[in-house]
Formats: C-alpha cells, structure tokens, sequence
C-alpha cells in the first residue's frame, strides 16, 4: 500500500487534476472553433463577466461542505445592490468604497438573519433560504420603489469596474483576493478545519466539543456577507441597479460548486475544485455563442455540459473509494 | 429428500480487513429450532446475512433441501422461503399493520390493492399468533414485542419455511418473552424451520433442540442442548479463560472525581445518584433501553436533565453542552463511534486532534506540526496499528477505531472518562486490548465509567457495578459480591413488578 501510484492513478484519484482536464479540453476545444477565445482580453473581460457568481461560489462552497445550502443569495445580491444603486443615485454616497462597506454590511445582516434562522431555529436550510429568496428580493424592489439606477445616474461608481491596478482590472482583484483568502482559511486554519468536520460528521463533532451551531451560523454570515459584495460588484461590473438583477442566478452558484466536486451532503469539496467548478461555468457562458451554438439553445447545452461533469466527477470519487478500500489492512 | 432442510459447508467471507467467516458449517433439520450463538463479532449476524442473501460469501456452498442454491440478492431468499426477524424491526411506523406484513406482495385486485382482503389475510395471521392488536393499527404504536409479532407474520404471509429470529428477546420483557416462546412453538408445529440466534441461555434451552456455536469467525461445533453442560458452552463461545481477557490492574481508589444526585429525565430515567473515584471503574449495565446511555447523555451535556445534580470534583457542574462536559474534563466516548465518534474519512491524526485543535492553532492558523507529533504519541500509547497517521479512519478495523477514539479521548485534559460500549463490535483480540487501555486509564487516575451489556466484562473490569432497568437504578454491587444471575435479576427485576410502559 506505500507503492507510488502511477501518474494515471494520481490523475483518477485527485479530482480537481481530472476537473483540470475537462477546463483544459474545453478550452482546446473552444479555440479550435474560435481563435479569439484564449486572448489576454477575452479572458478579462469573461472573469470580469463571471466575478459575481466567481465570489458566490465561494460563500456557497461553505454551505455545501456544512450540507446546507442557500437559494436566497441571488436576492441578497438583488438588495444590496439595489440599496447601493439606489444610494448613489439620490446621491446620498458618492464614496465607492464606503458604498461596498454598505454592500457588504447589508449583506451581513442578511446572511446573520438566515444563519440564526437555520443554526438558532433549526429550519431546514432549503425552506429557511426559499422563503428569505422571497423577502430580500421583495425587499430589493421595495428599495426601489419602481425605478432603477442606470449608468448616468450612478457617477464614479461604475468607474470602478473599469479602471485596473496593475493591468489588472479591480473586478478581478477582488475575485483573486477572496480566493486567496478562502485557499488559506480553508485549508490552514481553525476555523476552516471546523466547517469540514462538522459537514462531515455533525454528531461526532459537536460531541467532540465544537459548538455546530455557531460554526454554522458563521458560514451563512459569510455567505451573506459575499453575496453582499457581490451586489455592489454587480451593479459596477453592469453599470446599472435593477431589483430583478442576476435573477435565478443562485443556481449557477450552485452548479459551479457541484461541478467542482463539491459534495451537497457536506464535507467534501475544496477551493481549488470550486475554483475550477465557477470557471467552467464561466467559461460555458462565455463559449457557446463564440462557437456558434443559439442563444435558444444554450440553456439546454449547458445543463448537458454540467451532466457530463458531473457523471465524471461521481466516477473520480467511487475509484477513489476504491482505491481507499484497496488501501485496507488485510 | 435430505435430512436438512438447509445446510451450509465452507462459508467463507471476507470483508475488507477482517475474516468475517472463515470455512463455517451449519446444518439446519426440517422443523427444529437451532440456537446460534456466540460472542459479540462472532460471526453470527453474517452468517445470517450470507443465508438471507445480503451478502454473498467468497467461498463455499449453500444448499436448500438438498438442492445448491446461490442467493443473488435477499429477494431470492425470500421467494426460496427464507425470512429474518431482527431484533429491531425495520417496519414502516406509520403504515398500518396490514401494510407492513404485505409490503411487497400485496393482494391485489387488478391493478388496485385488494384492501379487504389484505386486512382479512392480516388478521388472520396475526389471530394465528394470538396477537392482541387489530391489522388497521398503525405500526408505529405498537410496543417492540408486537412489532416483532408483525414481523413474523409478515414471514408467514410470505410463506417462508425457515424463519431466523436475530436476538429476538433482546429488547422483551420477561413476559413478552413467554409469548414469543409460545408463538416459535406453535411455528415449529407447523413444520417451519427456526434459527434462533440469542445471548440468553434460558431463551437456549426453551425452545432449542440444538445449538451451534461460533467463536471469531469460525465454525466450534454443533451440540444436543440437553447433551451440554452451561459450562461446556460457555467455553466453546469463549475459549479461553475469562482471566487473561480482563486485565484489571490493582489500583489504589483515590478521592471522589464525579458524584450524580437524583438526575432525573422524563420518560428516561429516573433518581440516578451515584459516585466514582479516581482510579475506579464503575460498569453501568442493564438490559437495552434500560436508559444508561441516556444517563450518560445527561451528564455530559448532550441531553437536559429535567432535575438532579452533577458534581466534579465537589463543585456542582451544569454542563449546557458537550463542551462544557469535555472542558471540565468529562468525555464520553459514545457507543456508535462511526456516528458518534469519529470523522470516518478523515485520517486518525486529525480525528485526535479535533477537540483540541484550539489548544495549538496560533491566531487560528493550525499548528499542524505539533498536532502531528501529539497525535503520533497519543496513537501509539494506545497501540494503534496503522500505516501511517495519514491514514483514513475507515480503513481500520473496529477495534483500532475504538483506539482512535480513546486517543482523541486522552488528547483532552480529562479526569472522568465515559466509555459507552466500549467493545461492540470489536473481536476478541482487540476487546483484550481494550481493556488493557481501560485498565491503564484507572492507573492513571482517571475516573472510568463503563457502559455496557456484556456480563463478562462488567464482571471482568468493573470495581463497583450499578444495575438500571426501566430507567431506574436496581442495584449497586461490589465486584466480588456479584454475579451473572444476581445482576440479570436486578437489570430484569421490576419488569415482573408489572409495570412496563
């Protein structure tokens, strides 16, 4: 059982190297089609496009791994966003930092309501989101009380999402600092340790003297506290307000989190893998018109694309338990 | 025709890691009632699986009146007229009785369930049985003896011929037992076949003609039960002498650690007040569902105790949750440990460590070095056998996960230790070792309480043994004073009384 497994092995038994494959033959794929997909500013301009559902993912990440998992995210983005709009437009705040202060403060006190909802009141975390999905979307056209924020009304705060540092676009700074975050925490500390054990193994963890309950309201704090950012990204990325933005999108969330293996019954996924998941769902958004597939069919290419992935991700992970049972003592 | 209706030779099963079976015979006579028995991890339960078509052995041959038959899947088994009651039915509780003993082959009219007649066969059957309850009841009301009833009715509607009853008067009552003898009597009138696996020797000797015993994993033999004496059997289920499987250490008892005063739990258990010292260990024992393990619950914080006191050390502990228990030094190692007690697909180092992780993570960066070399030495205190600290828990075998757990266990600052079966489903080997560690524990002055159903260990390791039934403390026995009839009648003492619930 100490034998080096052959590279082969080592291919089947990670699944984030057999996700890379997928990523990297899509890509190859797309090229052939369409040389203009593998340029310097395509790709910008598509990670830029993808920020939102890029960041998200992470926050959901977390949730699935406790084997929860949020729908009402895409609302909470609607809300934040919206107020943010809403704010700049009445030019009640022109500071494009102080204005993602309120995103992300908005989006705090939203994912803290829904945390308590589930760790405090115990409601099963799809019921408890599916109703929050209602009232913070709700709320986001009650901000709006039937108008939206378009480019000109909202000033310097679109600049953000055009100006770069480093030649690098700030929209992209923030995607790659929050995964840097995340890959640390996740992987290097406490608090991350504790989200993959009580996701694995609740009972055995809170036995073990670990209080479930707040890591739990935690992670939908984060989740809150991410979508809330991605409010305000959102409407700079987009130039507009509207309280129906990115709606339904919480599923592409989702789809990025599960196609980058992550488990929805918790405790298995990692950064890297939901890194991997939300840039194939990037990158299908970005690809099927540049290879000419219709709009009218692309909802229908992408379910099936995310079906293939996910079949191949389940194979990975039964050679992987196999190979786990190989491994045992005889 | 042969002489047996079923007959088993060379069954050999293999799980990953350990031997389940290995070359077993059995040999079962048209209309007898054959005991099975065993210790715990003897190999019984899989064997019954391997007859039942769970599992499919690696080797040997199966043959149903004379004729080889391969079961494929438990299905096949059952249209063969083979049909296991276990000790917990595994019904529908809130289906009707009717429904539970006809799921599957329901009678039908057309394409509709026949329901009349479903309710007229069902009644039936469980007239057949004196039952005392109606085939319109709902399962999930029914005490356990009467769902067990439904089970064996629900064998019979099948039409099965030989029908295996796993531990069946485990979790009965004295006089529910009564009844069951009499149903298995009237089943073996009635030309039906009857193996019987069970602890009791009284349940043995009631209904059995024969018994064939089983001992880690292999076939002993097959005895006449009144050819046998208790102490035969009880050698052939053993093997060895009871001395060198319980390695109690000699201890000097020190100062009272925990003391509990009238701990009460509605509809659990009632007016628990006991003690223990350092060094000492007290076995908590009883029949199942006696409430020890609630007990335990309670005090370690997992369950609210409606009334009752818990004192550590003289100071009264109110233990919230679990934390509270295990930062004030209270662990529990709990009887489910692939539920309860460990992460099954992490490695064994970050299992030991994960209480503790807090004590050496640095501005919640994880120290995972020292978490390492901690790990290794707690692992190897307790003798683990493993590759590798990086090896995943579910890779090892019951009795190194129980390791596992006694290391996390010994990562914390504890003083009271609570080990709640500590043995189950643990082969012999590693049961001796077991209770080297837990011997080792009451060395070092930790205060041991051991919760279990197994007599010989109870009267093996404990110092001090404390009987519940019904929820309720029946007894308090010094080790030398007890005994293994003494504590069943205490553990069964107020079921005559009358007065079960």
């Amino acid at each position: 059982m100490k034998d080096k497994k052959s590279i082969l092995g080592k291919i089947t038994a990670s699944r984030e190297a057999s996700l890379m494959i997928v990523l990297i033959i899509l890509c190859f794929v797309i090229q052939m089609r369409n040389s203009s997909f593998l340029t310097p500013s395509s790709i910008g301009e598509m990670l830029k496009n993808n920020a939102v559902i890029m960041v998200m993912t992470l926050g959901m990440l977390n949730v699935l791994l406790l084997g929860g998992i949020d729908i009402s995210i895409a609302s909470t983005l609607a809300l934040s966003g919206m107020s943010v709009g809403m704010l700049i437009k009445r030019g009640i705040v022109t500071n494009t930092f102080l204005c993602f202060m309120i995103a992300i403060l908005i989006g705090a006190v939203c994912g803290a309501i829904v945390g308590l909802t589930i760790s405090k009141g115990r409601v099963l975390p799809i019921i408890a989101t599916m109703g929050f999905m209602y009232i913070f979307r709700g709320a986001a056209y009650m901000v709006s009380s039937d108008e939206w924020a378009g480019a000109d009304a909202l000033g310097s705060f679109k600049d953000f999402a055009l100006n770069s540092v480093l030649g690098i676009n700030n929209i992209i700074w923030i995607v790659i600092v929050c995964y840097a975050i995340f890959f640390i925490v996740m992987k290097w500390t406490k608090v991350g340790r504790m989200v993959y054990a009580v996701g694995s193994n609740r009972e055995a963890t809170m036995i073990s003297g670990i209080r479930a309950d707040r890591v739990e309201f935690f992670v939908y704090l984060i989740m809150g506290i991410l979508s809330g950012l991605a409010g305000a990204m959102a409407v700079t990325v987009y130039a507009s307000a509207q309280p129906n933005m990115m709606y339904a999108k919480e599923m592409d969330v989702i789809a990025a989190c599960v196609i980058g293996g992550v488990s929805t019954t918790g405790g298995r996924g990692s950064v890297g893998g939901a890194l991997i998941g939300a840039l194939i769902i990037a990158i299908i958004a970005k690809a099927l018109p540049l290879v000419g597939i219709d709009a009218i069919a692309q909802n229908t290419v992408k379910g099936l694309i995310i079906l293939v992935v996910i079949v191949l991700n389940v194979v990975t992970q039964r050679t992987m338990d196999k190979n786990v049972l190989k491994g045992r003592e005889m | 025709m042969s002489e047996y209706i079923l007959e088993l030779q060379g069954i050999t099963k293999i799980f990953p890691g350990v031997k389940a079976l290995d070359n077993v015979h059995f040999q079962l006579k048209r209309g007898e009632v054959h005991a099975l028995m065993g210790e715990n991890g003897a190999g019984k339960s899989t064997f019954i699986k391997v007859i039942t078509g769970v599992h499919k052995p690696e080797f040997g041959k199966m043959f149903l009146e004379g004729k080889e038959v391969k079961f494929k899947t438990p299905k096949d088994a059952q249209e063969s007229g083979i049909a296991a009651v276990y000790q917990h039915p595994t019904s529908y509780p809130h289906l009707s009785v009717a429904e539970n003993i006809f799921k599957g082959h329901e009678p039908m009219k057309g394409p509709m369930i026949d329901w009349k007649k479903m309710n007229r066969d069902a009644d039936a059957l469980l007239q057949q049985l004196n039952a005392d309850f109606k085939s319109v009841a709902e399962m999930g009301t029914l005490s356990v003896a009467q769902q067990q009833m439904v089970e064996i009715a629900k064998a019979l509607s099948t039409n099965a011929r030989i029908i295996i009853l796993d531990e069946p008067t485990a979790s009965l009552t004295k006089r529910e037992s009564e009844e069951l003898y009499k149903i298995v009597d009237k089943l073996k009138e009635s030309g039906v076949s009857v193996i019987f696996i069970s602890h009791r020797f009284e349940d043995m000797y009631r209904l059995a003609s024969r018994v064939t015993v089983f001992r880690d994993s292999q076939y002993i033999g097959t005895y006449n039960v009144d050819e046998i004496t208790n102490n035969d059997l009880i050698k052939a289920m053993v093997g060895r002498e009871i001395k060198d499987l319980y390695p109690k250490p000699e201890v000097e008892i020190g100062p009272e650690l925990l003391r509990v005063e009238g701990l009460s739990r509605t509809g659990y258990f009632k007016d628990i007040s006991f003690n223990v010292r350092a060094g000492e260990i007290v076995g908590f024992t009883g029949l199942v569902g006696a409430g020890r393990t609630e007990v335990m619950e309670s005090i370690c914080g997992i369950t609210k105790a409606d009334a009752g006191k818990v004192f550590l050390e003289g100071k009264e502990l109110k233990a919230k949750s679990p934390q509270d228990a295990s930062k004030n030094g209270i662990i529990l190692l709990p009887e489910d440990r692939q539920k309860q007690g460990l992460i099954m697909d992490w490695s064994l180092g970050r299992n030991v460590t994960l209480p503790v992780i807090g004590k050496y993570a640095k501005y919640g960066f994880n120290n995972e070095e020292a978490e390492r070399e901690v790990s290794k030495e707690l692992l190897e205190s307790v003798d683990t056998k493993a590759v590798s600290i990086f090896d995943k828990v579910n890779t090892l075998s019951g009795g190194n996960q129980q390791k596992v757990v006694v290391a996390k266990a010994l990562a914390q600052d504890i003083k009271v230790v609570i080990m709640d079966e500590p043995t189950k489903g643990v082969d012999v080997g590693a049961k001796a070792e077991i209770y080297q560690i837990m011997g080792e524990l009451a060395k070092q002055g930790y205060a041991v309480i051991m919760v279990s159903s197994e007599m010989p260990e109870i009267l093996g390791m404990s110092d001090r043994i404390i009987v519940m039934c019904n929820g309720k403390m029946t007894g308090e026995l010094l080790c030398h004073e007890a005994s293994q009839e003494g504590i069943l009648e205490l553990a069964m003492e107020k079921h005559n009384g009358g007065n079960n619930s």
